[in-house]
C-alpha cells in the first residue's frame, strides 16, 4: 500500500523505529484488543509518543494522508473502544504518563493521559488529598481512557463521573491542532460546554494530551459494611430502604453468588460464607454522620433479613472487601475461559424484575450469567460466560449479552452506565436512539473531525454525515457547503 | 534414537511447548501492567506479561521467533509479581519457562551473548568453580587491585557483563565449613536439611551459619548434606531445563540419604525452584512421585521459623529497618508475612515498607548481569525507596537481591548495611547488641569501599 509507505516514511522522522514506532507483526498484534478481548483487529502501525508534539505530529499525518487512528490508554476498556482500525494508526499513551503537578492549595493536578488513576491518588496521599473517580481497574487504567469513555466507578453513586473532575483538557483535534478545553483549574469556562462534549466522546473527537483534574480532601472516616443476603431481592430492598432514608452511601454494591464464587476464587476476600448475595455500603464523611449513617444502614440491612453482617474494623479489612469487589471482572477467568461484561442501566427499582428476567434468560440459554452491580444507581455488570472453543458458544453469549441490554432498554434504562458504546454496542444504538438523535449527535462529530478519522467505527452504527444519505462516508457536510454551519 | 514424538506447534516444538490452556487462562484485563518491571519501565504492551501471553500465542499460531520477539522474553525478569496481581490465576511463571527453553533450543543468540552465557552457566552452578572464583575475588579484594581498578576505572574497557559482575560482588570473608551433622543446643524437636546455595554458601556463608545457629537453638538437628550441588534454579529460570533437571535429580538424589522432616533453604530463588520440582520433573518417570515430594518438603527459613512454637529467647534489638520482598519468596512462594513476624516478634525492631515492594529490584537470578541497562535502572528505583525509608538496615531473604541493592544504594550515595532475616534473628538469640551489631557492619561494609 503506497500510502503506508509514505506514513510510515513520516512517521519513521518522528519515531525510532523499534522503540517508538512498532511495524513487526507479532507486536503489533499485541494490541488488537483492549480489555474487551473478543473484539480484535490488528493495525498497520502503532505509534508511542512521549509528548504533545509528537501527538499532534502523528494526527497531523494520518489527517494528511487521510489515515484513521485510535488513542489507546492501557488498554483495559470494556466496549472495545480502542480496537484498531486495520489500515490505521494506534496512537499509545502508555508512556506518556508524567504527573505535571499536584497543586495542593488548589486541590488540582495536572496529568499527562497515560498516568495510572490509582497513581494520581497515590501521589497526592501526602497532601491528603485523593482523585475520586474509581473504576474497578483504577490500578492499572489510563486517567486519558477515563476522558475518553467517562468512567464511572463504585464512588461515583456520590462523587460523580470522571466529568466531575475535569476542569481542563489539552487536546490534538483529529485534523493535528493543539487546543484547550475547559478553564484549567477553574471550575467553568463561557460558551459551549466543550470540556463536556469531548469527555465520554470515546476519543471520536480527538486525542487528549494534557488532563487538569480536580482533587478531593479524604474524608475524615470511611466505614464500609458487608452483608449477606438469601436473595437479590431482599438486597435490593435494603438499598431502596437505605436510599430512600435519604443516606447518600459513597458506594453501594451487590454481587451475587456466581461473582462471590469468582472473587473468591481469586483473591480470598472472606466474604460471609454462604451468602446467596452480598451488599457493599460505604459511607463517608465526618465522624459523626458516618457513624450515626452506618447504625441505620446496619438496621435497614436487618430489617430486610440480612445474615451475617459486618463494618471493617480497619483499613486492611476494607481494602480485602474492595478487593474482591474490583477484582470480580478478572476474577470470572477462574470460572470461565471467556466472558462478556455486560454494563447497562436501569431505574434501581426494577432490579428484581430485570435480574429475574436475566435468571431466566441463563435458564433457557444454558449461558451462565455472574451479577456485579452498582446498586446504589442501578448499574448492572452482568458477567457472560462462555467458552470461544465451543462452537456456537460465542454466539449464544452474545444472544444473552444483548438480551439484557434490550431488557435495560425495556425498563426504561440505558446501554451502557460507564463503560461506553465503543465498537461492541453500536448496533443499540438504534435501539436506544431515533436516527434523528443520532444525526444530531454526529453533527457534533463532525465539527471536530470532518473525514470520520478519529477512532472511526466506535459509537455511531452508521458512520455517516447527518443529513447525508447512508453509505456515504466523506466529504464536507451540506450545511458547512452552503454556509450554514462552521467548522471549529 | 528418540523415542520422543516431535509435534510441532507454530514456532515451538515440543517438549516444554508453552500449553495453549494456560495461556487461554488470561482475559486480558490487564491487571498485571503496572506491576511488571519492564512495564513500568518502558510502558509498552510488549514487555507486560499481558502483551508476553500475546507474544507466546503469535509463536504458537506461527509467528517467528525472531530478534524483536526474544528481546522482550528476555526483557522478562521472571520475578512473578504478575502472578501476585492476577485476578484470573495465570501461571506466568511455567508459561516464560516453556518459552525460554524454546528461545534456547531454537534462536541463535550472536556470538559475544552466547560467551557471556557460557562462562555464566559454567561458573555458578558450580560450587567447586565458584569457590575457586571466590578465592580469586577475595585476593583481589585484599590486595589492594580492587582499589586500583576502581579509581583508575581499568574496567570501562571490559564487557559490561564483567563490569556489573566485579560492582555487584559482596565483600568476601573467611570462610568456615560447615559440619555434615550439628546437632540441637536443647532436647531435639526435630530433624531438618540445610540447602547450602551456590551462591549463598560461596559469598554469604554467615548466612548460613546464622540459620544453623538458629534452627540448633530452636531444637532441631541440622544435616548439610555434603557435596551437594546447584538446585538448577539459575538455569531454569533462562529457560535450559534440560540442565535443571539434570541438577534437581542430583540434588534429590544427595537429600534423599537423609530421613528429615524438611529441607530449609535461605535462598528465595532456590526455593522456589525446588517447591516446583514436582512440575519440572513430572515427566520424568523414576523421578516425579520423589520429586514432588522433596518439593512439599522443602521450607523457607522464614516460613519453617513462623510455623513452629518459638523456643530460644530472643533479646531485643533497638533498630529500624526496611524489609524487602525478595520475588522469589513473596511472590513466587507467596511467603510474606512470615519473615515480617519474625522481626516483629524480636523487641525493639521498627520494621518499614518500602514504598513499591512488589516492583523486583533488577537482580533476578542472572538477570542483571545478562540485561545490565534495565537491572541498572530498577536497582536505582529500589535503592531510592529503599534510601526513602531512612531505615538503619536493610533486610532481604535472597543473596542476588542483596548484592543488586547494597551495590545501587551505593551507586546512588546512600549506602546502608544488609542482613538476611535469618541473620538478624540470630543475632537477637545470641544477645549481641544493635550498637554491636551496627558496629560489626560498618566495619564490614566499610573496608568494601576501600575506607
Amino acid at each position: 500500500m503506497n500510502n503506508l509507505a509514505s506514513l510510515l516514511e513520516r512517521l519513521r522522522l518522528i519515531f525510532h523505529e523499534g522503540t517508538g514506532l512498532l511495524t513487526d507483526p507479532a507486536m503489533l498484534r499485541t494490541f488488537e484488543c483492549d480489555g474487551l478481548a473478543h473484539h480484535r483487529v490488528i493495525p498497520a502501525v502503532v505509534v508511542l509518543p512521549t509528548t504533545a508534539e509528537q501527538v499532534e505530529q502523528t494526527i497531523s499525518i494520518c489527517h494528511d494522508l487521510g489515515v484513521p487512528f485510535v488513542a489507546r490508554g492501557n488498554g483495559t476498556g470494556l466496549s472495545a473502544g480502542a480496537l484498531p482500525v486495520a489500515e490505521g494508526v494506534v496512537i499509545s499513551l502508555s508512556r506518556f504518563r508524567r504527573i505535571i503537578e499536584i497543586d495542593a492549595p488548589n486541590m488540582r493536578a495536572v496529568v499527562e493521559p497515560g498516568v495510572i488513576n490509582l497513581d494520581l491518588t497515590k501521589a497526592s496521599v501526602g497532601d491528603d488529598l485523593y482523585y475520586a473517580p474509581d473504576p474497578s481497574s483504577q490500578q492499572v487504567c489510563s486517567i486519558g481512557g477515563n476522558v475518553a469513555e467517562n468512567s464511572g466507578g463504585a464512588h461515583c453513586l456520590k462523587y460523580g463521573f470522571t466529568t466531575h473532575h475535569i476542569t481542563g483538557l489539552e487536546v490534538v483535534t483529529p485534523d493535528g491542532e493543539l487546543i484547550s478545553l475547559g478553564a484549567g483549574k477553574c471550575v467553568d469556562a463561557p460558551g459551549y460546554d466543550l470540556l463536556g462534549a469531548f469527555i465520554g466522546s470515546e476519543g471520536t473527537l480527538g486525542v487528549a494530551t494534557k488532563i487538569t483534574t480536580k482533587l478531593l480532601k479524604r474524608p475524615e472516616l470511611v466505614k464500609t459494611l458487608i452483608a449477606a443476603f438469601d436473595s437479590t431481592t431482599s438486597a435490593g430492598a435494603a438499598v431502596s430502604a437505605i436510599i430512600a432514608s435519604g443516606i447518600l452511601p459513597a458506594a453501594v454494591e451487590m454481587m451475587d453468588a456466581l461473582a462471590i464464587e469468582a472473587a473468591e476464587n481469586a483473591v480470598h476476600c472472606g466474604y460471609p460464607e454462604g451468602a446467596n448475595t452480598v451488599l457493599i455500603v460505604e459511607l463517608d464523611g465526618p465522624e459523626g454522620e458516618v457513624l450515626a449513617g452506618m447504625e441505620r444502614v446496619e438496621a435497614f440491612c436487618r430489617e430486610c433479613g440480612a445474615g451475617e453482617l459486618r463494618i471493617a474494623a480497619d483499613d486492611e479489612e476494607r481494602a480485602l472487601i474492595w478487593k474482591g469487589r474490583k477484582s470480580a471482572f478478572a476474577a470470572i477467568g477462574t470460572l470461565s475461559p471467556d466472558f462478556i461484561v455486560q454494563d447497562g442501566v436501569i431505574p434501581r427499582t426494577s432490579l428484581p424484575q430485570v435480574l429475574a428476567e436475566i435468571a431466566e434468560l441463563s435458564r433457557t440459554s444454558g449461558i451462565r450469567v455472574a451479577n456485579v452491580f452498582h446498586a446504589g444507581d442501578g448499574n448492572l455488570h452482568p458477567l457472560v460466560l462462555f467458552d470461544e472453543r465451543i462452537a456456537g458458544d460465542l454466539e449464544t453469549a452474545n444472544a444473552v449479552s444483548g438480551a439484557i441490554i434490550d431488557l435495560c432498554i425495556k425498563y426504561g434504562g440505558s446501554i451502557t452506565g460507564e463503560h461506553g458504546v465503543g465498537a461492541d454496542k453500536v448496533s443499540y444504538m438504534g435501539k436506544m436512539f431515533t436516527e434523528a438523535d443520532l444525526d444530531t449527535m454526529q453533527m457534533v462529530r463532525c465539527a471536530f473531525d470532518v473525514d470520520n478519522l478519529s477512532n472511526p467505527g466506535k459509537i455511531f452504527p452508521t458512520p455517516r454525515l447527518c443529513g447525508e444519505v447512508p453509505g456515504r462516508h466523506h466529504g464536507v457536510h451540506p450545511l458547512v457547503l452552503s454556509g450554514e454551519a462552521e467548522l471549529f | 534414537m528418540s523415542s520422543q514424538p516431535i509435534t510441532s506447534s507454530g514456532s515451538f516444538a515440543s517438549p516444554d511447548t508453552p500449553r495453549r490452556d494456560l495461556l487461554d487462562e488470561c482475559v486480558h484485563c490487564g491487571f498485571c501492567l503496572p506491576s511488571c518491571p519492564t512495564f513500568v519501565l518502558y510502558g509498552e504492551e510488549m514487555d507486560s506479561p499481558r502483551g508476553r501471553i500475546y507474544l507466546m500465542r503469535a509463536a504458537l499460531d506461527g509467528a517467528p521467533i525472531n530478534e524483536e520477539m526474544v528481546t522482550h522474553f528476555d526483557r522478562c525478569l521472571g520475578c512473578m509479581s504478575c502472578e501476585t496481581a492476577c485476578p484470573s490465576g495465570v501461571h506466568y511463571g511455567e508459561l516464560i519457562e516453556a518459552t525460554r527453553a524454546q528461545v534456547e533450543r531454537s534462536y541463535r543468540r550472536p556470538l559475544s551473548t552466547r560467551l557471556q552465557r557460557w562462562i555464566v552457566f559454567s561458573l555458578f552452578p558450580y560450587p567447586k568453580r565458584l569457590a575457586v572464583a571466590r578465592r580469586f575475588l577475595r585476593l583481589y579484594q585484599q590486595s589492594g587491585l580492587e582499589r586500583l581498578v576502581r579509581t583508575t576505572r581499568l574496567l570501562s574497557m571490559a564487557p559490561k557483563f564483567l563490569q556489573t559482575m566485579e560492582s555487584i560482588a559482596p565483600r568476601i570473608g573467611p570462610r568456615e565449613s560447615i559440619a555434615e551433622f550439628l546437632p540441637s543446643l536443647t532436647e531435639t524437636r526435630g530433624t531438618v536439611a540445610l540447602l547450602v546455595g551456590c551462591v549463598q554458601g560461596s559469598f554469604f556463608p554467615q548466612v548460613n551459619e546464622a540459620t544453623v545457629r538458629v534452627l540448633r537453638s530452636e531444637g532441631f538437628d541440622v544435616v548439610v548434606p555434603t557435596d551437594q550441588g546447584c538446585c538448577g534454579a539459575l538455569s531454569a529460570h533462562v529457560g535450559r531445563l534440560d540442565e535443571a533437571r539434570e541438577f534437581a535429580r542430583r540434588l534429590i538424589d544427595t537429600f534423599e540419604a537423609h530421613e528429615v522432616e524438611a529441607v530449609i533453604v535461605n535462598s528465595a530463588g532456590c526455593g522456589s525452584t525446588m517447591k516446583e520440582y514436582g512440575e519440572m520433573l513430572s515427566g520424568d518417570r523414576d523421578y516425579a512421585d520423589r520429586a514432588r515430594a522433596f518439593g512439599d518438603r522443602t521450607r523457607d527459613i522464614a516460613e519453617f521459623l513462623a510455623g513452629i512454637e518459638p523456643i530460644a529467647p530472643r533479646h531485643p534489638l533497638e533498630i529500624t529497618v526496611a524489609y524487602h520482598d525478595a520475588c522469589h519468596l513473596g511472590h513466587a512462594q507467596r511467603v510474606k508475612q512470615q519473615p515480617r513476624q519474625l522481626l516483629s516478634a524480636i523487641a525493639g525492631i521498627t520494621v518499614r515498607e518500602i514504598s513499591e515492594g512488589e516492583i523486583c529490584c533488577g537482580s533476578a537470578g542472572v538477570y542483571n548481569i545478562f540485561e545490565g541497562l534495565a537491572a541498572a535502572q530498577l536497582g536505582d528505583r529500589k535503592a531510592g525507596n529503599v534510601a526513602s525509608t531512612a531505615a538503619q538496615l536493610l533486610i532481604a531473604a535472597n543473596p542476588g537481591c542483596t548484592m543488586q541493592i547494597a551495590s545501587a544504594l551505593e551507586r546512588l550515595g546512600t549506602p546502608m548495611p544488609t542482613l538476611h532475616t535469618i541473620e538478624l534473628l540470630d543475632a537477637s538469640i545470641q544477645g549481641e547488641s544493635s550498637e554491636d551489631l551496627l558496629e560489626r557492619l560498618t566495619r564490614r561494609d566499610g573496608s568494601r569501599t576501600g575506607g
